[in-house]
């Protein structure tokens, strides 16, 4: 590339690109998909804003202590969120490190250790179209597979199985990114240097690609916390006034208690599933941000 | 320039044998064809490397001088489409053979690559990273490891103070010796440079110049370019790759003096490539 004999010399750009005569409209047709994306993005906005002031309008009232240490009630006035809001958290703690590890064990059988053939281009086209597979459906599988084949019954642990099932495609596929990521040059000087395939992983390709792996995990989870219909379709209950005590204990999460306040037809009830909802989208903000520390944290420059 | 003496000097004690292959050699490429895919890539390779000399591989774009060297340490292998045929072998030892482990050969194959590759850590623990791998824990064991490699890739003086300092701060021509310096902590045998000091300046490309000219009393350097001037300068033999092919392979003084083929002619002087 340098001896490219330099043969171009500094006064060869002779052509005149003066006053071309379509820049009007050049400049015309600039404006007007800039108008377009920017009313994309309005829109958008104003719909969450929206959503946000009609929830802490309805919800804000009935947002107070005793919804954190109620169990669900007959009596508006004094139902509480404790059941699901400790579901939710257990499920949680089941989901994270479950899907963690199918997933992104997956992703590095993937990308470092698997030679591209048919077999793993099948698997490849079949997680991504897993991601798009409605999730009903993997509330119906979880029901067959962990519910009744394995005896789980209506258990946390056969809740965290089919959650951690849906967003599995989403963790396998961010994480798969997240290791292309990794600058080839930095894996070549580790093989080059005699290094196995697992000390380049972990010495190498995980440091840099952990900020990219965790944020895609967390979003993952964000989106487990908000789902109802698989823990529907296996059978999470909708009333239940005891806090789960082990990972077989039946349960509730939060978004199937809000759904069950918004059928009832008493508007207070609408209310208290209005300022669940304040707390769920909290919870949301929370994981997000966390998503986003992590990511500024963790940040290297390549 | 200031190689050219050092060149002279060696010639002086090698002329007494007119053949190439002086000394024991530490590569022979024995009829070596490579594709990706349907393309093939190297034509029917046959090279001697001799050992503590420098070889360099001359060539234009795409003559496959990058994929030979690379395959001289198997990372060819990272690239899935790759089939070779032939042989390869490091001192005897067939490197294809399949008892032969990969990460064997590359302990005693060190690797330099176009751009500076540094790890995204301190000085220190780039150089120490290969050494770990190969299981070296003493603090002290690795302390002085840390400290000859850097003088061994001429770098101690400028990095001694601070070695906790993360290797991205470092210039292109330093990172590049770092390069260097983290390749000979694993106490290699040959040192393979992929075009080193194509993404450097010139002070740091004659830097680089003379410390191959240092490294080659106890490496056997096999160092591709694109720079002719650079082959003529540092190297003891040159193989002229085209198409694929070895046109020519010989002495670098034969080659730039008085070149058998008429393409080696050619490129020599500037004519193509």
């Amino acid at each position: 590339m340098k001896e490219v004999s330099q043969e171009t010399t500094p006064g060869a750009q002779t052509q005149h690109l003066s006053a071309p005569s379509n820049l009007p409209k050049r400049e015309w047709k600039n404006r007007v998909f800039k108008t377009i994306f920017a009313t994309a993005v309005g829109f958008s906005l104003l719909m969450l804003l929206i959503l946000i002031i009609r929830i802490i309008t309805q919800g804000i009232g009935s947002l107070d202590w005793q919804l954190f240490t109620n169990f669900a009630s007959r009596h508006p006035e004094q139902a509480g969120l404790k059941a699901p809001l400790i579901g939710t958290i257990w499920m949680m703690a089941l989901t994270a490190p479950i899907s963690f590890v199918l997933g992104v064990g997956t992703a590095i059988y993937l990308e470092e250790y698997a030679k591209p053939n048919r077999f793993t281009a099948l698997i490849q086209t079949n997680i991504s179209n897993l991601a798009g597979v409605p999730s009903v459906v993997f509330g119906l599988l979880g029901l067959t597979l962990f519910v009744r084949e394995l005896a789980l019954g209506r258990s946390l642990i056969a809740g965290a199985l089919t959650m951690s099932l849906l967003i599995l495609p989403i963790i396998v596929v961010s994480t798969q990114e997240a290791l292309r990521a990794v600058p080839s040059e930095l894996k070549q000087a580790s093989y080059a240097m005699g290094a196995t395939t697992w000390q380049t992983i972990f010495k190498v390709v995980l440091p840099a690609s952990v900020p990219g792996i965790l944020t895609g995990t967390i979003l993952a989870l964000s989106r487990a916390i908000g789902e109802t219909a698989p823990l529907i379709m296996i059978g999470a209950l909708t009333y239940i006034a005891f806090l789960p005590e082990s990972i077989m204990s039946q349960f509730t999460v939060m978004p199937i208690q809000i759904f069950n306040w918004t059928n009832r037809p008493q508007e207070e009830f609408h209310m208290v599933a209005a300022a669940g909802i304040i707390i769920l989208l909290v919870m949301l903000l929370l994981m997000n941000s966390i998503a986003v520390w992590i990511r500024n944290k963790f940040q290297r420059r390549f | 320039m200031l190689a050219s003496q050092d060149k002279n000097t060696e010639y002086e004690e090698n002329t007494t044998t007119e053949t190439k292959k002086t000394g024991d050699s530490v590569y022979k490429v024995d009829q070596l064809n490579l594709w990706y895919g349907e393309d093939q890539a190297l034509k029917n390779i046959e090279l001697d490397i001799p050992e503590r000399e420098v070889t360099a591989i001359i060539g234009p774009s795409g003559c496959g001088k990058s994929t030979f060297i690379k395959t001289l340490n198997r990372l060819t292998e990272m690239i899935p489409s790759v089939k070779t045929s032939g042989g390869i072998y490091y001192r005897s030892q067939d490197i294809f053979d399949k008892k032969y482990k990969v990460e064997q050969l590359r302990t005693k194959v060190g690797m330099v690559f176009q751009n500076p590759n540094p790890f995204p850590k301190s000085i220190y623990e780039n150089i120490v990273y290969g050494p770990k791998i190969h299981g070296i824990k003493d603090k002290k064991v690795l302390d002085e490891i840390v400290e000859s490699s850097l003088k061994g890739a001429a770098l101690w003086e400028e990095v001694k103070d601070d070695l906790k300092r993360n290797a991205f701060g470092l210039s292109g021509g330093q990172q590049q010796r770092l390069c260097i310096a983290r390749c000979l902590a694993i106490e290699p045998d040959v040192l393979l440079m992929d075009e080193p000091t194509s993404a450097l300046d010139p002070i740091s490309t004659l830097k680089i110049e003379e410390l191959v000219q240092e490294l080659k009393k106890n490496y056997s350097i096999i160092i591709v370019t694109h720079n002719m001037q650079q082959a003529g300068r540092i190297s003891d033999n040159t193989a002229f790759f085209l198409n694929g092919e070895v046109v020519e392979y010989d002495r670098t003084d034969k080659i730039f003096s008085s070149p058998d083929d008429k393409r080696t002619e050619d490129y020599i002087s500037g004519r193509f490539g």
